[in-house]
């Protein structure tokens, strides 16, 4: 899994009937420092998070997992809220 | 999932038997904004997608999720034609 931050949403009409009612959103995937890494990325939320929240997701298959037992065509999912991050500093 | 703009269709005969009456098209990866990224997808349409439509495509194992795919070699899948686009100010 990987940290990442909401940046926007996306709004489809004509979509996979199994992605009715989920919400799209981008997501910026961030370093532990909390710096930018990589493309933003649409991903569904499993857990109703908001704009501009830190969050993380996981990747893959796994990622429809939250929503069993519909199979949600979905590679990118937000499967959590980061409360708090400590990171040991390098040495 | 990604973002990508239609930009070309595939017209095989000679294909997996499993592919057969699917439609095939070429997508360019975008970003949020709009702007082109790096590379080209083939991608399984499955919403009935037009040229230069932005549309979500899914890509690994969860494209045969997709509606239609269970079983079928397809690794990138087009599951949402895309109406607006907003970033966080």
């Amino acid at each position: 899994m990987f940290l990442g931050r909401v940046v926007g949403t996306v709004v489809s009409t004509m979509k996979d009937a199994a992605l009715t009612g989920q919400r799209l959103l981008i997501v910026q995937p961030l370093k532990p420092d909390l710096t930018a890494t990589g493309k933003r990325l649409v991903m569904l939320d499993a857990v109703g998070v908001g704009a501009g929240e830190l969050i993380y997701w996981c990747r893959g298959k796994e990622s429809s997992f939250p929503f069993l037992p519909a199979e949600v065509p979905t590679d990118n999912t937000i499967v959590g809220v980061v409360d708090d991050l400590h990171l040991e500093p390098s040495r | 999932m990604i973002l990508a703009r239609v930009v070309g269709t595939i017209v095989a005969t000679r294909k997996d038997p499993r592919l057969e009456g699917f439609k095939l098209l070429i997508v360019k990866p975008v970003a949020p904004d709009g702007k082109d990224e790096a590379g080209y997808v083939i991608a399984v349409d499955t919403v009935s997608a037009g040229s230069k439509e932005t549309v979500i495509v899914v890509s690994g194992s969860s494209a045969r999720m997709a509606e239609g795919c269970k079983d079928k070699p397809v690794d990138a899948s087009i599951v949402g034609i895309v109406d607006t686009v907003t970033l966080n100010k």
